[in-house]
């Protein structure tokens, strides 16, 4: 080839100069935990489902939501989302709306008849599973998408369990309910209802492979409290079940006086007022903050005008009046009686003091052990006997609707692997994505967005929803504010921001790679990925 | 059931007023943009923080955003991008200016529609992009002398003139050496008159290339290599150096901006602008360098965008010698967070913390954020606490 004068060289691109050989640690793609599915009871992907959501596959979403939990609508109203507390959001403005949208997706799933994908095959293996709330509800979907028969017996009348007779239709509309759970029946599981398990052994007689028992905890705790004949003294579990389940509603009076500190006692008095009740006051030996009960469900009783009585304690109940003692805190914050009496009118006492299991049928079954009023189980949720699990509220847990549904999940897989003579071995977690992996410059200031609240003194007289959901606009943009907690949501930062041009795109939905040929080692990728999805290994 | 009497905030704030930084121009008043010829027509003042955008929680300041409609999104998630500067090059690991050089490049390409000559003055860019006989580069480019790049370019433009090729773009580039100092009678003449050309200055605020010396762009109190951080003053002296936009915005030319790599949107659309106008039209952009700043490869982005969050590096365009809009701060950092990621200012705080001086830098942030309104909801700056101490 001629070439011009003192030129001896053809032109040739720096494309031949690999300076991948020059770097001393590599960048690497990886998923971390987001705090918020850690901390879900019910081991939500919530992170995965909320990405379907912000680009508007509302279908997509509830199918993830649904792996998990049958109950988005039913979550969406009564869990106490630890997702939002973990919520490295918080950190920049506020937590992400998770149970606000995962309402939404309930509710779009309830409005469209979505229904749940039948077993791929069936196993002809047949699971008893007793108690038709949460847990065993759980259990049994989850069962009966393994390919499993199930049959739940329940005691009582009408399945649900505590989500029925424990939170008030205020909080949870029946027609929610039972929309969710006739998705489960739909899917061919079968419900006995008003069918009490008296004999554990006999059950199993009976052919069944396994057995799941989450009868939950309906027993309401009685303190002693000497009181006159005519004192109308009863417990806020009967109380609540009978507001369920009798034509003629409980009647407690004019003035109602609920003794405890939980989130029960707050349903009893805030019932109490909706059925007639001119008021209801909560009397607790302790102080606001040190109240088991979450503070928003203490606020909205305080809007619907509920009195709290804080550091006392009932002494004596009569007919009409009752003597309560003050009480002081001491240092280590126990409360401690003053000698201070004072009379309070009420016309009725309703006890929420917590509640008790009713494990009378399971006393006399070889192996399977009691300790203070919970069953033992194993990680795998097995009872001493073998092929018998529990979940829910009669194994030591925090009782919440969530962990419950929770229990059902964990122990479903595990009797699954049980039935096919193998043991479930959960996939390792990842490392959490905590709050100093992001790089938060990079998501837009956005304000959580509020669900509408009916107001205090207009809600207190009837049932409706204190809550209303948010509408399709509102819970996108609340989508939308998900940080995508490490996990990558093809943001092309990584992509723009390489000097040495060495991220590829792979295609759409295929994320990027890295073209080690050439990338130097900089490290700016990770440095500015917003969701901390890199990071820089060193080269060996 | 009854239906709500609280108001939702929520649906009318899908769109909402933003006071992000992308800077978007309402249509042009002048009838015959970039040739004032000699009357200086009426600016158009834009300000960008009343501009409704559109508001994406995520990716609004990413390079990319998979929600986004594709012709909307920033020419650099583009998977077909020019990568005007391509792999290869023997720029350090994490160079600012590679990525700035690309960033700008690419968007002057899209703009010109590939029809674009870039003339290159002597420094890092030039010398790790071509050692003989290779070139990175993917753009018809040329290289003359380190002081020549605007006179060159500006008979590069002559020369299409000339020949009736309207539709080839020129643009210029160098460092902050070749820009201020070495080519600066060139640029300011290729300024004064109004020649068809895009100058930009990649700005590392020194020599790097021979090995960090000061130039008339190194920053006070900076130590370089000729401004040593030892006696009584260390670092580079206070009340030196060239405020090149300010300069060009005296020569009154159709468009004047700054920006940096720590924020591509407002890059691209300040390229994407410049290239709509005819004219002489310069782009001062900042680029850190690991290597003279002494920075970690990785944090040459987060550098660059703490020192527009400080003040210290302010993030304006002007036309026709007035400012038309400025980037707010977003998240108000002290100078100090800035200066004490850096080799260079680590005498501020080691073996004792310098008070006066770094008072003196933060007096001069101050001063940007009053010139170019840097804060617009704020009265007084409040700053936020600092993370640590100073290591003493």
């Amino acid at each position: 080839m001629h070439k011009p004068f003192a030129i001896t060289l053809d032109v040739g691109s720096s494309l031949a100069n690999q300076t991948g050989s020059w770097r001393s640690e590599r960048p690497v793609y990886l998923d971390l935990l987001p705090p918020c599915n850690q901390a879900c009871p019910a081991g939500e992907n919530i992170q995965q489902w909320l990405f379907h959501a912000e680009e508007g596959s509302y279908e997509a979403a509830w199918r993830q939501i649904v792996q998990d939990n049958p109950f988005p609508a039913i979550m969406g109203r009564v869990c106490y989302h630890p997702c939002q507390n973990a919520c490295n959001r918080a950190e920049v403005d506020e937590a992400v709306g998770i149970n606000a949208v995962e309402r939404f997706l309930g509710d779009e799933a309830i409005r469209q008849g979505w229904s749940f994908e039948a077993p791929a095959e069936l196993t002809g293996k047949r699971v008893l599973v007793i108690g038709a709330g949460p847990s065993g509800l759980s259990a049994a979907y989850h069962l009966r998408r393994m390919g499993h028969d199930v049959l739940i017996r329940e005691s009582g009348p009408l399945v649900g369990g505590m989500m029925r007779f424990g939170i008030p239709s205020y909080r949870l509309p029946r027609d929610i309910l039972d929309a969710e759970v006739r998705r489960i029946t739909d899917l061919g599981v079968q419900i006995e209802v008003n069918s009490t398990v008296t004999d554990l052994e006999a059950a199993l007689a009976e052919g069944f492979d396994a057995i799941f028992t989450a009868v939950g905890a309906h027993i309401g705790k009685r303190a002693y409290i000497p009181a006159g004949e005519s004192a109308k003294i009863l417990d806020a579990v009967s109380y609540l079940r009978d507001v369920e389940t009798e034509d003629d509603k409980p009647m407690l009076g004019r003035r109602v006086v609920v003794y405890g500190g939980g989130n029960t006692a707050i349903d009893a008095a805030r019932t109490a007022k909706r059925l007639g009740a001119e008021e209801a006051i909560i009397v607790y030996r302790r102080t606001r903050d040190k109240m088991p009960a979450h503070d928003f469900e203490v606020e909205e009783a305080l809007e619907e005008g509920i009195l709290l009585k804080w550091l006392s304690t009932i002494k004596h109940v009569d007919d009409g009046k009752m003597l309560v003692e003050k009480m002081a805190l001491d240092e280590t914050g126990f409360p401690q009686p003053t000698g201070e009496f004072e009379e309070l009118e009420a016309d009725s006492l309703v006890l929420a003091l917590g509640q008790e299991a009713d494990l009378s049928f399971l006393e006399d079954v070889e192996g399977i052990e009691i300790t203070d009023g919970v069953v033992t189980v194993d990680r795998s949720m097995m009872t001493g006997r073998k092929g018998v699990f529990a979940g829910g509220d009669m194994v030591p847990a925090e009782r919440t609707v969530t962990v419950a549904v929770g229990h059902g999940k964990k122990a479903a897989r595990h009797i699954d692997a049980y039935l096919r003579g193998t043991a479930y071995q959960p996939a390792a977690k990842h490392p959490v994505a905590t709050f100093d992996k992001l790089t938060t410059w990079y998501y837009a200031d956005a304000p959580h967005q509020q669900r509408a609240h009916l107001e205090g003194a207009r809600r207190a007289s009837t049932f409706d929803e204190v809550v209303s959901g948010l509408d399709e606009r509102t819970a996108k943009f609340e989508a939308r504010r998900c940080m995508s907690c490490g996990n990558c949501f093809a943001c092309d930062n990584c992509f723009g921001v390489c000097p040495d041009n060495a991220v590829k795109k792979t295609g759409i939905g295929k994320g990027y790679a890295i073209d080690y040929d050439y990338c130097k080692g900089c490290g700016v990728c990770v440095q500015e990925c917003p969701c901390g999805s890199i990071e820089m290994v060193p080269e060996t | 059931m009854s239906s709500s009497t609280a108001s939702p905030s929520a649906a009318e704030s899908l769109e909402v007023t933003s006071t992000s930084a992308v800077t978007v121009h309402g249509p042009s008043t002048v009838p015959d943009a970039g040739y004032h010829m000699g009357v200086v027509p009426e600016v158009v003042h834009d300000t960008p923080a009343a501009t409704p955008v559109k508001f994406y929680q995520v990716g609004s300041f990413a390079v990319g955003n998979r929600l986004l409609p594709v012709s909307e999104r920033s020419v650099q998630s583009d998977p077909k991008r020019f990568n005007s500067l391509t792999s290869g090059h023997r720029a350090c690991q994490g160079c600012g200016e590679a990525l700035g050089a690309r960033y700008a490049l690419d968007a002057a390409m899209r703009a010109a529609d590939g029809q674009l000559v870039a003339v290159n003055a002597t420094g890092c860019l030039e010398v790790f992009s071509t050692p003989y006989p290779e070139t990175s580069w993917r753009v018809a480019w040329l290289h003359s002398l380190f002081g020549n790049a605007p006179a060159v370019a500006s008979g590069v433009a002559a020369a299409y003139k000339a020949l009736g090729r309207d539709e080839i773009r020129v643009v210029a580039q160098g460092g902050d050496g070749g820009t201020v100092d070495i080519g600066f009678g060139c640029l300011s003449g290729m300024f004064e008159r109004n020649d068809d050309v895009l100058y930009i200055c990649y700005d590392n605020e020194a020599y790097m290339n021979t090995g960090v010396q000061r130039s008339g762009a190194t920053p006070p109190a900076a130590r370089t290599a000729t401004t040593q951080a030892v006696g009584a003053d260390p670092g580079n002296v206070f009340g030196q150096g060239k405020d090149l936009p300010r300069i060009a915005m005296a020569h009154e030319i159709p468009y004047v901006a700054t920006a940096t790599v720590a924020d591509l949107h407002d890059l691209e659309a300040k390229v994407t602008r410049a290239m709509s106008m005819r004219g002489a039209r310069y782009i001062h952009v900042m680029v850190p360098c690991p290597l003279g700043w002494g920075t970690a490869s990785c944090d040459t982005i987060k550098i660059a965008r703490l020192a527009t969050q400080s003040g210290l590096w302010p993030v304006f365009e002007a036309e026709y010698g007035e400012v038309v809009a400025s980037t707010p701060i977003r998240r108000q950092v002290p100078v100090e967070e800035y200066l004490k990621g850096q080799k260079r200012f680590a005498h501020l705080f080691n073996p004792v913390r310098r008070d006066e001086v770094i008072d003196r830098l933060q007096a001069q942030a101050d001063r940007n954020i009053r010139r170019y309104g840097l804060l617009p909801e704020a009265a007084s700056p409040t700053l936020p606490p600092i993370a640590e101490e100073a290591n003493a």
